[in-house]
């Protein structure tokens, strides 16, 4: 039966080549619009840590001074030297990494290669361990250079091709800012998106080149870049952002048990009570601890461009559909007559009912297959765009199977009532007027 | 002719009518929101900056171990560097000026604060973004004198990047003066920066200057541009560079062998040297990207319902061939026929188009209250009206056509 509805769907469908195909390309525009969409927003929503994400929180506690006090209000979204090192010796949580951005410039011992800048993260042991970063040699540095201020670097392998052809670099001198740094690891392939762990370089730049104990940055008087926030009478020189009233690190923890999550906050309440209780916090204890997804969705990182567009696509693929519906009622009743014979002959509703779906479907498929080409034409646009995220724009296995399904249920969708319509011919009026 | 016959006859193809009318609505409400979109990424997008953007350029470069900046005897060094950076610069034959500057319209990369009237004023401010440049700032940047006088050589100081001291005089953009002295009166008036106590002169008004960020968050201030006389010393500058008439390109490529001449000791890579064409470009590109893309889609949209009425209304020609033939056999002449199909159009687009306006509306305030929009003009909404209406009649013409070619012997045959 499945064979002959088949095969009577592509008879059908052969017969009216303009028609068919303007459905078809109906079906396949609004698909191929919608599917590249959702696809850029199921890439930029997606989650940068898949299995560790849920175990990660990102503390916030409010240390600014009464000025423009509104209760309720969100701290801020960094924290300052002082408490971020006081959280993170603190070890509450099982395993903490205290960080921020900047930029070093290095310089190549080859004498073919000039000196360059490069985006650096300055941070503290647990980042590798905590963030999962593969390695491709060596691995990251202990708490004891952290303490000792070591003259350590971990680099990634883009800048390992660039300078040491790809090799085991490890163990290696390599001279930044005037100081020798010594190479311990060189990061494989690992490229969260988006840039979850400091949103101020921008949501989704690629990876920094070189990753150094924060306590070493600060000693060398390493350049930072990143977002500064400070209040009273903030701003002070670089030499004393230590106790400065500025927020410029990004503090991370990793709180495994689930249990736990809620003696951290605890401790957090604590912790600023017990600040207040000494003067150092003026406002009364206001924390928060947002889960890794739940941070990206605070900083609305997914462009608002890309959701608008997103809901264009949707509102394109509505358009394209009713158009199909209102063509495939008109193909369908066209051929009452053809109907009101089969119905004669014994066809029950059901079947011309299963017939006509038939043919919407063969419809769906067709304008599926044509629309996830354009869905990979779309793609390919959009990985011209200039955007930081647009290199990230790819189709994966779980999209491809989902534009097949939404073609099929939608064009089946679509074809229920003209079918439905179709089936309610009365035969003998058909038989008569033959 | 009368429309009762023509409602009775739709009557019977509800199913039809209920679906174009559907798409001509939905079709309305996306493309005038769509187009309302362009709009305003075009105007944001021609939106002048003030400055004369023709032959000028922009270099960014940093110095490799430079001193930190931190002390008076190392600001006092990365100033004498400066100074040499500019003297080179400025000896280019290619070069008609050059200013020291710590950003540009379009850049993205700015320093903000606010100014006050009154002292130590921290509630009532207007939020400005400051510009650090030299004596040289008007005719590099094209910028126009409107009051006052410009800075001279004398008025430019020289600061650490992280030296929060307040100038002594400022030359402010009109949006500023207007807001902060109504009268017209801003030269020689006493302004204060970010809620301190020292008193700051205003000694000129330029008529338009824009400030660095593009982003939606500097839309209530983007004219609000101050100029503070002094080089800012940081280890890295940036060089604002007119190049003479013509000879943009060739002043460009001077610069990067110029400089390491002065210093080898810096990074200037790729994008060190851009034009500001290049920069005006890189800035707008995400808005032309959305503008093009709408484009596409509205065109798309349209071209779909077009066909979409040209299929159903031939459905219909052919399912009424036998009553078109009666009628033609009664006397109806062929523009009857053709006036008919047009009427009948006219009247489920006509139905669409007020249910598109509704949607429309709606629409838009829901875009409004989730992301940044403002409501739509009247105008947009008619024009889309009325473009979809002869949408309509365009798309009707050739099946409409087809039915009034219709001979009237068809009245006795069988369909």
């Amino acid at each position: 039966m499945f064979a002959y509805y088949f095969d009577l769907a592509l008879r059908s469908l052969r017969r009216n080549k303009a028609l068919t195909a303007l459905m078809v390309v109906a079906i396949a525009l609004g698909i191929g619009a919608s599917m590249t969409m959702l696809t850029v927003l199921h890439v930029l929503s997606g989650d940068p840590l898949p299995g560790r994400s849920a175990t990660l929180f990102y503390p916030q506690v409010d240390p600014r001074d009464m000025d423009d006090y509104k209760v309720g209000e969100e701290p801020p979204r960094q924290v300052t030297w002082i408490d971020g090192m006081n959280l993170l010796h603190a070890k509450r949580a099982d395993r903490q990494a205290l960080m921020t951005g900047g930029s070093v410039p290095i310089q190549p011992s080859q004498s073919s290669l000039d000196p360059f800048f490069s985006d650096a993260r300055y941070t503290t042991a647990d980042f590798f361990p905590m963030f999962d970063t593969p390695f491709l040699y060596g691995r990251g540095w202990s708490e004891a250079d952290d303490d000792t201020r070591s003259r350590v670097v971990v680099i990634t392998s883009e800048l390992n091709n660039k300078l040491f052809g790809g090799k085991d670099s490890t163990g290696q001198i390599l001279r930044m800012k005037d100081a020798a740094f010594r190479i311990v690891g060189v990061l494989g392939d690992w490229r969260p998106n988006p840039h979850f762990y400091d949103l101020n370089m921008g949501d989704y730049v690629g990876l920094e080149s070189a990753f150094l104990p924060l306590s070493t940055s600060r000693d060398l008087h390493m350049s930072r870049n990143g977002s500064t926030n400070c209040w009273g009478n903030g701003g002070p020189d670089e030499a004393h952002f230590e106790t400065a009233p500025c927020v410029w690190l990004q503090f991370w923890v990793q709180i495994s048990d689930p249990a736990k999550i809620t003696d951290y906050r605890n401790f957090l309440t604590h912790y600023s009570q017990e600040q207040k209780a000494l003067g150092h916090f003026q406002r009364s204890p206001n924390v928060r601890l947002p889960g890794l997804m739940e941070w990206l969705d605070v900083n609305k990182v997914v462009p608002s461009d890309v959701r608008l567009q997103t809901w264009l696509a949707l509102g394109f693929l509505l358009v394209c559909l009713v158009n199909t519906v209102g063509l495939m009622l008109a193909k369908f009743l066209r051929r009452s007559g053809e109907l009101g014979i089969r119905r004669a002959l014994g066809a029950s509703k059901r079947a011309v009912f299963g017939q006509l779906l038939m043919e919407s479907a063969v419809i769906g498929l067709v304008g599926g297959i044509v629309g996830l080409l354009l869905a990979f034409v779309g793609l390919w646009l959009v990985r011209r765009q200039p955007s930081e995220y647009a290199a990230l724009a790819h189709m994966d296995l779980t999209m491809l199977a989902a534009t097949f399904v939404a073609a099929v249920v939608t064009t089946l969708f679509a074809g229920l009532l003209p079918a439905w319509r179709a089936c309610q011919v009365t035969p003998a009026l058909q038989l008569k007027s033959q | 002719m009368t429309l009762h016959p023509m409602i009775s006859a739709l009557r019977r193809h509800k199913a039809g009518v209920v679906l174009i009318a559907l798409q001509i609505a939905l079709t309305l409400a996306i493309v005038c929101n769509a187009i309302f979109i362009i709009g305003q990424r075009i105007d944001r997008v021609n939106r002048p900056t003030g400055l004369d953007e023709n032959n000028l350029f922009l270099v960014s470069q940093q110095w490799v171990g430079a001193p930190s900046g931190d002390d008076a005897a190392s600001v006092d060094k990365l100033d004498t560097m400066q100074l040499e950076d500019l003297a080179a610069l400025r000896n280019l034959p290619d070069v008609a000026s050059v200013v020291p500057i710590n950003s540009l319209p379009l850049l993205n990369s700015s320093w903000n604060g606010a100014l006050s009237l009154k002292p130590d004023d921290k509630k009532s401010f207007i939020h400005t973004t400051y510009y650090f440049a030299d004596e040289q700032a008007l005719s590099t940047l094209g910028l126009h004198l409107i009051a006052g006088r410009a800075f001279t050589a004398g008025d430019v100081q020289h600061q650490g990047m992280r030296d929060q001291r307040d100038p002594s005089i400022v030359i402010v953009t009109k949006a500023i003066a207007d807001k902060a002295f109504p009268k017209g009166d801003a030269v020689g008036k006493v302004i204060y920066l970010n809620g301190a106590g020292k008193p700051v002169t205003i000694i000129g008004v330029i008529e338009r200057l824009q400030v660095p960020a593009t982003g939606s968050w500097v839309n209530d201030f983007a004219w609000n541009s101050m100029l503070i006389p002094a080089r800012l010393n940081a280890n890295f500058s940036r060089y604002a560079v007119r190049a003479k008439p013509g000879r943009l390109e060739a002043a460009m490529r001077a610069v990067t062998p110029t400089l390491y001449k002065v210093d080898p000791l810096r990074v200037l890579d790729d994008d060190s040297v851009r034009s500001f064409t290049y920069i005006r470009q890189q800035a707008y590109e995400g808005d032309r990207g959305m503008a093009i893309l709408m484009g596409i889609v509205c065109l798309i949209l349209i071209c779909v319902t077009a066909a979409g009425i040209v299929g159903l209304t031939s459905f219909w020609v052919g399912q009424r061939q036998r009553q078109i033939g009666v009628r033609r056999a009664l006397g109806a002449r062929k523009i009857d026929i053709l006036h008919y199909f047009q009427l009948e159009n006219l009247l489920i687009a006509g139905v669409g188009v007020v249910i598109g306006v509704l949607l429309a509306v709606g629409l838009n305030m829901w875009l409004m209250s989730h992301y940044e929009m403002t409501r739509i003009p009247l105008l947009y909404v008619l024009t889309a009206v009325l473009a979809m209406l002869a949408l309509g009649q365009a798309a009707v013409f050739v099946p409409a056509r087809r039915a009034s070619n219709v001979p009237p012997v068809t009245a006795t045959r069988a369909v």
